[in-house]
């Protein structure tokens, strides 16, 4: 009895083909078929954000989507963000600023903070922490991580506009 | 970068000291780039997966187990009992030598007859995937035969409460009590009496990643290998020796990268050794990875205390005496090896202490009660002492029309008065507490905030101003566990070692699961040695390779960790100078070595590389005098024995908004200044305090495992059970005073639990702060609406 399902996606730009039941996570299928396991599981239901990964080009969680969603689509996670240099500046201001402990959240902190930069343009700090807050970090408190985000923003659009009040 | 972390102050005078330098953690590259290791990316061949069967009743008896279908299911290896897995694995007993009166009894790994709490673990499943275990656990048919439960700690305590434990004939685990002073006079010459009654919800750690093991079993060698997600890999490797029939030799625990641990990952769990249990059964690997639901009814819980407490104080502004009657639950059983006493050893021994009162009286009753079991979450116990000095502090400077920042200093224990012993029995070495509150209020301008208030107040706008001084043991000695005859150490050892290639490696028993300890030690052993701290290499989390160490708790990593780490280092530094000094035909003591090279001792002159004295010591010996031996391996142990543990202490700040017609509340500032003696590194010491801080807000304002009276955890969900986001926290601003212990050397004295240890008695002080003038007073964490709407009388 084979419930399995083929599916071929596109995985920090290389063509794979695999088969995989059809309620396996994309999250679960890049960790255990793929061994990416730079993104992690947290909640399994879309709310703690470590599991965030880049389908088409948007970041969802990897929890909530299906692996067979993803056939035919181009998944990118923290490996591939990492080999393509893209968010580089991101994760020295990560290390810099100690906006990692565990390092669990991460990742997905990560993503989400990559799709911000990807948007292009500076923003005031109460709004990047808005824009944070679908990730959860149980350890450093957030403000490192604001940091370093704001910074790289910084330095890549300049100062934000002046917030109002 | 952000000049916010690094520009603090530091001990170091001296630039080429690592020791006070903001160092970035070498380790988060790894960790922004995926390359994480924990224990759940991890794959053994053979490995299968096991899946357990949880009771959904707090309190019922077992009737009958039909395994059968399960077993048939597609993928599964291997369905067990209770019973079963009892043959090869002991059930286990806490024992605490100082608390004899502990009521305790046996708890089995997986129930045998009955389950006392939702959640505990009744059989597992064993399967090829965890999705093929997960889908035959439902096929494992029970019949239950429904108890009742008592949820509450008061109703445990009742006279004709439902037992948790028959044979017990109580739920009454504990009563501590202590008497000091003349209480009834104190309160008798009291011009005012400031009495509340507090309750401080359940909560849990809420680890991102969910616990994790691995076990393999080796049949051949009758060896056991565990990967699993702990602070305590030493402690565990002797707990399943003990539990499993192994010699200690014959067992390995390694901590890989943990993914946030906050002592929720300091214990044996019971579903954690079954997994070891089953392994041996299987004589292959096993893993077990919790999911969210589990992690919320099985990982330890923390606080769920209500206590009635009042203060004595005269009308000049003097504390006269403190009483405190706590009741606070455990769950269903005394968590193993520690027992759950400890918390409320916390609120019996550390109430009232920043004060110089004289006269006080405790008492403190553990109850039973058919919930998760409660254990050593961040700051144990410390967090509730703290808050209940604190509110009826602000009480009686309300009652009495005083400056609470004056009422604070004029009663704090003076600082010619150390080592000084409260009146709870507990004694310090000393409390930077008047230098903490002059440095908050360099920090924050109490005055201008007051008057921002107040004019708000005007406008309809309701802020408040709390302020908490708090009061922290940490590095705890042998008087702890060593005199309650429990197996959990006080020392730290190392072994550090010179390569041949003139680098460094440490080998400690220490465990870092984020915080940064690793980085701190390195920093300790570059600046002992005297080279760069990238030429040094922290290596621990593995039992076997790395000498014993208790691990993370307690806020000892620094503090305990540091100083063995920096008298092995010195030890290996005397070795490499002999050696030196052979080859150059000098006395030691005129040799010393400086940023990786032997230098003059006086003047600084470079004599030689210290790569090339390893290389020499490691391959061309011949070139020695024949009399020498090149000792370039060095172990220490270090156990603290002058004092029982360190004192910390601080001070944090919050001002706040609260909307009276929703009753949210809105965190606008938050100030903390601590004093954890020697600053390893500024940087990481601040992110311990800021992410402490948080998760002190997260107790104060969010979270709490909200149970029915039938024992059933109602918001056993990340959707429901709500913790801090990036968008309702403020920045954190920071202050230090420095104040290194006298009782080591490096003077460090801890700083894991500071932040979270003094943020709920300073939010909740901001919120009657805020509410006060409305006619309002909240005394329960979590502030949510709900309860300020209740205190407003709005609901």
């Amino acid at each position: 009895m084979d419930d399995t399902i083929e599916i071929t996606l596109t995985v920090n730009g290389e063509t794979v083909t695999r088969r995989t039941s059809p309620r396996q996570h994309l999250v679960d299928f890049l960790r255990g078929e793929l061994g990416l396991t730079g993104s992690h599981v947290g909640c399994e239901h879309g709310v703690c954000g470590a599991c965030t990964i880049r389908l088409d080009g948007r970041a969802v969680r990897g929890c909530l989507t299906l692996a067979v969603q993803a056939d035919g689509a181009r998944v990118e996670t923290i490996e591939g963000l990492t080999e393509s240099s893209e968010i580089s500046d991101l994760q020295r201001l990560f290390v810099e600023r100690n906006a990692a402990q565990c390092g669990y959240c991460t990742p997905g902190m990560l993503l989400t903070a990559a799709e911000l930069v990807a948007a292009g343009q500076a923003m005031p700090r109460a709004a990047i922490r808005d824009f944070m807050s679908g990730n959860y970090c149980r350890c450093t408190g957030y403000q490192a991580i604001i940091d370093a985000i704001e910074h790289v923003l910084e330095a890549r659009f300049g100062a934000p506009a002046k917030e109002e009040g | 970068m952000s000049g916010k972390a690094g520009a603090s102050s530091s001990n170091s005078t001296n630039p080429t000291n690592p020791i006070g330098q903001a160092i970035p953690r070498a380790s988060v590259r790894r960790l922004v780039t995926g390359r994480g290791r924990y224990t759940d990316d991890m794959t053994f061949a053979r490995m299968v997966h096991a899946v357990f069967v949880r009771s959904p009743f707090a309190h019922a008896r077992i009737l009958s187990i039909d395994t059968g279908e399960a077993a048939r299911a597609p993928g599964v290896v291997r369905v067990v009992t209770g019973a079963e897995v009892a043959e090869v694995c002991k059930p286990f007993q806490v024992r605490h030598a100082g608390f004899p009166a502990l009521k305790v009894t046996p708890q089995h790994v997986l129930a045998v007859d009955k389950a006392s709490w939702q959640g505990e673990a009744v059989a597992a499943v064993v399967a090829e995937s965890r999705a093929e275990a997960e889908d035959a656990a439902e096929l494992v048919m029970i019949e239950w035969g429904e108890l009742p439960a008592v949820a509450d700690a008061d109703a445990a305590l009742a006279p004709d409460a439902p037992l948790v434990h028959q044979e017990l004939g109580t739920n009454e685990a504990l009563a501590l009590t202590v008497d000091g002073g003349d209480v009834d006079g104190a309160f008798a010459d009291a011009d005012v009496v400031v009495e509340e009654e507090f309750r401080f919800a359940r909560h849990t750690g809420v680890t991102l990643e969910p616990r994790c093991i691995i076990a393999d079993y080796d049949p051949s060698t009758h060896a056991l290998a565990v990967h699993q997600s702990h602070q305590a890999p030493h402690e565990m490797a002797d707990v399943y020796a003990r539990h499993l029939g192994f010699p200690g030799h014959n067992v390995r625990v390694v901590a890989p990268d943990v993914g946030g641990a906050f002592g929720l990952k300091l214990q044996p769990y019971a579903d954690e050794i079954a997994t070891c249990a089953l392994s041996m059964l299987l004589g292959r690997p096993v893993k077990y990875t919790a999911d969210r639901l589990e992690s919320f009814v099985t990982d330890i819980h923390a606080r769920g205390h209500h206590v009635k407490a009042r203060m004595a104080v005269s009308a000049d502004g003097d504390i006269l005496g403190l009483e405190v009657d706590d009741v606070y639950g455990i769950g269903a059983y005394s968590q193993f090896p520690r027992t759950s006493v400890f918390e409320g050893v916390h609120v019996l021994r550390m109430s009232g202490v920043a004060y110089k009162h004289t006269n006080y009286r405790a008492r403190v009753r553990v109850a039973y009660q058919n919930k998760a079991l409660s254990g050593h979450y961040r700051g144990v116990g410390m967090p509730i002492a703290n808050t209940v000095t604190e509110r009826l502090v602000d009480m009686a400077t309300t009652e009495l029309g005083l400056d609470p920042v004056a009422f604070r200093r004029r009663n704090y224990v003076p600082s010619e008065a150390y080592p000084h012993t409260a009146p709870t029995g507990f004694s310090f070495e000393y409390m930077s507490l008047g230098e903490c509150l002059d440095k908050l209020e360099e920090l924050v301008d109490i005055p201008a905030l007051r008057a921002e208030r107040d004019s708000l107040r005007a406008d309809g706008v309701y802020r408040g101003i709390g302020i908490a001084t708090f009061t922290e043991t940490t590095a705890i000695s042998p008087e702890y566990y060593g005199k309650a005859e429990i197996r959990v150490a006080a020392q730290e050892s190392c072994v550090v070692r010179l390569e041949p290639s003139g680098h460094v490696r440490c080998l400690i028993g220490m465990t870092d699961q984020g915080q940064g300890t690793a980085t701190g030690i390195a920093q300790v052993v570059a600046a002992t040695l005297g080279v760069p701290v990238d030429d040094v290499e922290v290596i621990s989390g593995d039992s076997a390779a790395t000498p014993y160490g208790a691990g993370a708790f307690a806020s000892r990593g620094a503090a305990i960790g540091g100083e063995v780490a920096l008298q092995a280092s010195r030890a290996l530094k005397e070795n490499i100078l002999a050696v030196a000094a052979a080859i150059l035909q000098e006395e030691p003591a005129a040799l010393d070595l400086s940023d990786g090279r032997i230098v003059a001792a006086a003047g600084g002159t470079a004599r030689m590389e210290l790569a090339e004295i390893a290389d020499i010591g490691h391959f061309r010996q011949n070139i020695l005098p024949p009399d020498v031996q090149p000792q370039f391996t060095v172990a220490r142990h270090h156990v603290p024995r002058a004092l029982p543990h360190l004192s910390g202490n601080g001070i944090q700040l919050s001002y706040l908004e609260v909307d009276p017609g929703l009753g949210a509340v809105k965190l606008l500032r938050h100030a903390v200044v601590h004093d954890c003696g020697t600053v390893i590194n500024p940087l990481l010491v601040h992110e311990q305090i800021r992410g402490g801080a948080v998760q002190g807000i997260g107790s104060a304002l969010y979270e709490e495992s909200v149970y029915n009276n039938e024992g059933q955890m109602l918001n056993a969900s990340l959707a429901d059970y709500l913790v801090p986001m990036a968008a309702e926290i403020p920045d954190i601003e920071i202050a230090d005073v420095i104040t290194p212990t006298r009782s080591s050397e490096l003077g460090a004295k801890g700083v894991g639990e500071a932040g979270v240890t003094g943020a709920s008695p300073a939010i909740l002080n901001a919120i009657n702060d805020a509410i006060g003038p409305l006619g309002g007073r909240l005394a329960e964490i979590p502030a949510t609406p709900e309860r300020i709407l209740r205190a407003l009388g709005v609901v």
